[in-house]
């Protein structure tokens, strides 16, 4: 910021994550199937990057590519100017179910990253204990995930990935498949957890509302292959209510901007398949209907 | 069903602490499944003892029930096995081949499963073979066991070995197949050495099914070492004692002793019934993430 010239803050190219022209095919000849194509983003260090897009675009596929569980078919993804390869620690991601250990108590599922790699130091422990307390689980460090709810599992889940102290957390619609009520005291909370410790953080969703509480920066995401279709600066104060963004007049133009570009991507992705649909239909028509019949000049 | 029970007894409890036995057993005795049950079992003894007495009662025997020995004869008999140590020596030379032979399918087949389940490599050039050779029911090895070991202790050991092996193995690899891929994905991310995923991620989410298809494989192996028996002539020793169950209802036979017969079908299924049961112990004793659920 100190160097900056203008009105826009300088970030340097090595910056948090960045995806420079990626592409991912699934299999190959005529079983081919691109899932994302030429994408390029910034995901800026610090701030709240919200990835926004139809069902089925491909967007946990770009999640497994900055994750390193995957390689692209093409184009280049760094992190602070270093090139993914594979997974690590800087980079913890939290998924749409549980995927806690089940044969595990709290405790043990939180302090599992450090354990793992022989990091299991009082100074680590004590960190895995605080945060415990801090997602509010003191009382169920000894249970098992199975004697957890779903509101505690997510918080569990939070608390085994920032132990880690990771560089950017990358979040798959964790709060997928609680009642509203949880879900949005999971992301007031999130929200709150997040400006306090100043973390990078890219979150994936297909919830507008959800998208606009929590963003910095907003990717619109096209319909698949899946690329940037827009990206939106969410200029709203924090902390952020609910309450607050119903009545909001930027709220609502954001919000109007997003749905229509959604709308469009959306309707992209029925037309296709309504194509296909009656393509088939048709085909499957012709074939039934007798053969017209032959007359003799 | 037995929470429902005791929370409906709850109320007289605090009422009377001095008769809180008494409930106990009147819940133990009377919950309608355990009735149900008490029923089952009187009405079999009771068709069993009269269909085996039905030519002194009913002048003419019934079929197939009529060739019974009757629960009374049984018992007669049994209790005089009871103080006779032959018939022990039997019981624990059959439970001595059954622990070996099972032993060995646990020691071999686990970590071969395993092997499988973590190499795709190694799962390519072995799962082939087993596959080919699985279909070949344990029994069918027998000549071919005998022909093979020195001993034809070892060669019992073998067949049994074959019982539980592919059921423990099948297991294992059904176990590994159903784990959650994101777990290792979640392993791999906070740098979990491959050592780490396998000994606190895959060997864990194995685990139950280790202990399912020890199980099964469990009565298995009796079904095998009774077979085994027969047709082997029960082992080395070759005297009547030294046999095995599977032997001794074989020569109860030949000898013409039905109850004993009966006595001897009786021990094989308690044999079975007691190691599965010692077994599902041991395995909840391992899996405290599966009781704990509630």
């Amino acid at each position: 910021m100190k160097d900056s010239a203008g009105p826009i803050p300088v970030v340097t190219a090595a910056d948090g994550v960045e995806l420079r022209a990626v592409g991912m095919t699934y299999g190959r000849g005529r079983e081919a199937r691109e899932v994302v194509a030429d994408c390029s983003f910034r995901i800026e260090r610090g701030r709240f990057t919200v990835m926004i897009g139809p069902s089925g675009a491909g967007k946990s596929t770009l999640i497994r590519l900055i994750a390193g569980f995957e390689r692209p078919t093409r184009g280049a993804l760094t992190i602070d100017g270093r090139p993914i390869s594979k997974p690590g620690p800087d980079r913890q991601v939290v998924f749409q179910e549980t995927a806690l250990f089940p044969w595990m108590t709290t405790l043990d599922n939180v302090r599992y990253g450090p354990s793992a790699r022989g990091e299991l130091t009082p100074a680590n422990k004590a960190r895995a204990d605080e945060l415990i307390d801090r997602v509010g689980l003191s009382g169920f460090r000894a249970r098992y995930p199975s004697q957890l709810s779903g509101g505690m599992k997510r918080r569990a889940e939070l608390a085994r990935a920032l132990v880690n102290d990771p560089a950017i957390m990358i979040l798959d619609e964790p709060f997928r498949g609680l009642d509203a009520m949880t879900k949005r005291l999971m992301l007031e909370y999130y929200a709150r957890l997040s400006q306090e410790s100043g973390r990078t953080n890219f979150f994936v969703t297909t919830d507008v509302d959800e998208a606009l509480f929590l963003a910095d920066r907003l990717l619109v995401m096209t319909h698949i292959p899946t690329r940037v279709r827009a990206v939106i600066e969410v200029d709203l104060p924090r902390p952020r209510r609910f309450a607050d963004l119903t009545g909001d007049d930027r709220v609502n133009e954001i919000k109007m901007r997003v749905l229509s570009l959604l709308h469009e991507e959306v309707m992209k992705s029925f037309a296709s398949g309504s194509r296909a649909a009656a393509d088939f239909i048709d085909a499957f028509r012709r074939r039934l209907s007798p053969p017209p019949p032959v007359t003799g000049p | 069903m037995s929470a429902g029970a005791s929370a409906l007894a709850a109320p007289s409890e605090r009422r009377q602490p001095g008769r809180r036995l008494a409930t106990r057993l009147r819940e133990l005795a009377f919950t309608r499944s355990r009735r149900r049950a008490l029923t089952s079992y009187v009405v079999f003894i009771a068709v069993w003892q009269l269909g085996a007495t039905s030519q002194q009662w009913l002048g003419h025997a019934l079929p197939v029930l009529s060739a019974l020995p009757p629960p009374t004869a049984v018992l007669t008999t049994w209790g005089h096995l009871v103080l006779d140590s032959g018939y022990w020596h039997s019981w624990l030379a059959s439970l001595v081949r059954v622990a070996g032979g099972f032993a060995a399918a646990v020691v071999v087949g686990v970590p071969f499963g395993l092997t499988m389940a973590m190499s795709r490599g190694f799962r390519g050039l072995a799962f082939p073979v087993f596959e080919l050779l699985r279909p070949v029911p344990p029994l069918a090895w027998v000549p071919a066991a005998i022909i093979f070991w020195p001993t034809q202790e070892l060669s019992i050991d073998f067949v049994i070995f074959l019982g539980a092996f592919y059921t423990i193995v099948l297991n294992v690899l059904g176990g590994a197949e159903t784990m959650d891929p994101r777990l290792v994905q979640v392993a791999r991310s906070m740098g979990a050495s491959r050592w780490n995923i396998f000994r606190r991620l895959v060997f864990r989410a194995v685990l139950p099914s280790i202990l399912v298809g020890m199980d099964v494989s469990i009565g298995i192996t009796w079904e095998v070492v009774v077979a085994a028996e027969m047709i082997s002539g029960g082992g080395a020793s070759g005297s009547s004692s030294g046999g095995g169950l599977g032997f001794f209802i074989w020569s109860s036979y030949v000898g013409g002793s039905y109850p004993q017969i009966v006595v001897g079908m009786i021990s094989i299924g308690l044999a079975g019934y007691l190691s599965s049961a010692a077994l599902r112990r041991l395995a909840n004793r391992f899996l405290p993430w599966l009781e704990a659920r509630s």
